[in-house]
């Protein structure tokens, strides 16, 4: 039976959803295949065994740990070696990996290392066999690129938020290992960790985003977005472009092509004009809110409900209302 | 510099009669963002830190030239090109080709960009890295070099990370850390008798393949609920009955 190892992602000691969300594309797939067995490889510091046990929740046949305690900060060089050590001897049809930040750098050392085909950031897996068939937004999500991926184990990372964790509990198998490399030796050293403010929520995980643009005139005016966002709860702030080469919020802020890509439930456009360069990150939303003076701004052409108005007036008064609108659940 | 050559990202795309490529007709091709973002970091790490020679490589058919070229009206000292019929989509095999050519030193650091538009797969740079066996930093948002080490940041997921690395290395360049640069008449002049050089490339097994491409599903058209403050309301009436995101 062909087997999947999926490199489940953490932090620490905690597990990221992406791990969960890459558990549950393997299950998806494995099972599609009829059978055979997820494999998650969980690496991070010591004590992050103990969350591991929530991957079997998902699907996941055997959860194998490698603690370290210096894998407490991001060991490109030692954790790749590690999953490719596991590959290796176990044997998998694929391995998978989420496309995050760390899923992006481990992916290519992998598939170099294994010498195995890489596919980046799929929203869907198929096909069995052979070859593998795996759709993938490119030409900044214009374009669906259906690609077959021949020969064994296929490298492919799963676009966050493409598959929602789902149950399909079992009770996993727990292995452990040790470092296929030693972490000491890392060619790249993290110095240190810049966290983002308490309590801030990852665009990239965030149900709701409410994004800012230079309609907003200057960065003491994000106060209306970040209290909108504050009303809705669950929700992070993003901004176009133009605000972060102003410097009003900083690049990771950023959403668009060359920014961050993000699918959210609800996606609340503030003084943004909508250039095509901002919609490839953000078209993909489940329901788009636009509010802007201007009729003709190109935003209204996708957005599912637009207000035309000024965001001075507009934003204050939506604050309030969705505050009410929560509060009366 | 590894640098590639894609279609102008403002272009509406259109697929292919063979369902399986974009239509090229009427396509402005240039040098690709994230790519033109790496030449720029290297052209100022060698006016301040130089004197050192940049070169540009670019795998793919002749129409890559004229991106060599571009690399060096912008500044770049000499190009390679690396030839192929087409350029496939399967990013382990580009890597190989380039770490074919690079396997013999001579550089201190290989810049790529943090992905290419048209793959949009971040794989080449760190998989050149891994076959050369160098030191590897993905997605930079700063970089300097100093006394023969590297310092980078990286924009992870609602944090920043700072490391330290050693040289040789690849570093593939996010968005932000600078402005590309447009050639001056005089550059584009003197790019003209610059050395660009043509190899067969030595392109790994192809095992990544393209079977067809199609435009995403449209939007529905959009909807204006009213106007000013006075919609909003409705707009939260509608966000909780009919989107129901609530
Ligand atoms: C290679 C390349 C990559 C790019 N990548 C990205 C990217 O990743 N992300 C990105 O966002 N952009 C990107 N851009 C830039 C993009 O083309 C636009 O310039 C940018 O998105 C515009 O940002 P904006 O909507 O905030 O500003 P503007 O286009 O200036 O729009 C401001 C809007 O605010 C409205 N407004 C003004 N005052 C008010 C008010 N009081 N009340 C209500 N509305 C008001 C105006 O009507 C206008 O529509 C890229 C460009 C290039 C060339
Ligand atoms: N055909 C190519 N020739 C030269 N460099 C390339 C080529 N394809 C990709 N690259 C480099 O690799 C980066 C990442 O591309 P990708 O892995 O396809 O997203 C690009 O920004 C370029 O710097």
């Amino acid at each position: 039976m062909p087997n999947i190892l999926v490199f489940a992602e953490s932090r620490g000691t905690e597990l990221r959803k992406v791990a969960l969300e890459t558990v549950t594309a393997a299950r998806t797939v494995v099972d599609a295949w009829g059978g055979g067995e997820v494999h998650a490889l969980v690496a991070g510091a010591p004590g992050v065994g103990a969350k591991a046990a929530t991957l079997g929740q998902h699907g996941a046949d055997v959860v194998i740990t490698c603690e370290h305690p210096a894998y407490a900060r991001y060991a490109r060089e030692s954790i790749a070696a590690t999953i490719a050590a596991r590959a290796t001897s176990a044997g998998y049809r694929a391995v998978l990996l989420p496309f995050s930040a760390q899923g992006r750098d481990l992916g290519p050392r992998l598939a170099a290392k294994l010498d195995a085909p890489i596919v980046s950031d799929a929203i869907e897996v198929s096909g069995s066999g052979d070859s593998l068939v795996v759709k993938h937004p490119g030409y900044a999500n214009k374009v669906i690129v259906t690609l077959t991926v021949a020969g064994a184990p296929a490298v492919i990372s799963i676009r966050p938020s493409a598959y929602s964790p789902k149950d399909a509990p079992r009770s996993a198998k727990t292995e452990s290992m040790q470092p296929a490399a030693d972490p000491a030796a890392e060619r790249v050293v993290v110095k240190e960790i810049i966290e983002g403010a308490k309590g801030k929520l990852d665009l990239g995980e965030a149900s709701v985003i409410v994004s800012g643009g230079r309609g907003l005139r200057g960065p003491e005016n994000f106060k209306l977005v970040e209290d909108l966002a504050a009303a809705f709860g669950n929700a992070a702030v993003g901004a176009t472009r133009a605000v972060t080469d102003e410097g009003w919020r900083p690049h990771s802020d950023q959403i668009g092509q060359t920014g961050r890509q993000v699918s959210p439930q609800l996606y609340v456009a503030v003084g943004i004009s909508g250039a095509i360069q901002h919609l490839a990150g953000m078209r993909t939303s489940k329901t788009i809110v636009a509010i802007n003076k201007d009729p003709d701004a190109p935003i209204f052409k996708i957005a599912d409900y637009g207000i035309v108005g000024d965001v001075f007036e507009v934003v204050p008064a939506l604050t309030t209302a969705v505050r009410e609108a929560r509060k009366a659940h | 510099m590894c640098i590639k050559r894609t279609p102008d990202s403002e272009s509406r795309f259109k697929i292919g009669a063979g369902r399986s490529a974009i239509d090229e007709t009427g396509l402005k091709f240039d040098m690709d963002d994230f790519a033109s973002y790496a030449v720029e970091v290297a052209l100022q790490m060698n006016e301040k830190q130089g004197p050192g020679e940049t070169v540009a490589v670019a795998v793919g058919p002749d129409s890559v030239q004229e991106t060599l070229r571009k690399a060096m009206s912008m500044g770049a000292d000499r190009a390679v090109q690396l030839k192929t019929e087409t350029t496939p989509f399967d990013g382990l095999a580009v890597a190989k080709a380039i770490a074919a050519e690079l396997n013999g030193g001579g550089y201190d650091l290989i810049l790529f960009g943090k992905y290419a538009f048209d793959t949009s797969a971040s794989i080449v740079g760190t998989a050149v890295a891994e076959l050369l066996g160098v030191a590897c930093v993905t997605a930079a948002s700063t970089l300097e070099i100093a006394n023969g080490r590297g310092t980078a940041r990286r924009e992870l997921e609602g944090a920043g990370e700072v490391v330290q690395f050693s040289l040789p290395a690849v570093v593939t360049i996010d968005e932000g850390i600078a402005r590309p640069r447009y050639p001056s008449l005089k550059g584009i002049m003197a790019a003209k008798k610059k050395p660009l050089e043509t190899k067969p490339a030595q392109l790994g097994p192809v095992r990544v393949t393209v079977t067809s491409m199609e435009l995403p599903p449209d939007r529905p058209p959009g909807r204006i609920v009213g106007q000013g403050a006075a919609a909003v309301p409705e707009l939260v009436r509608l966000l909780q009955t009919e989107a129901k995101v609530l």
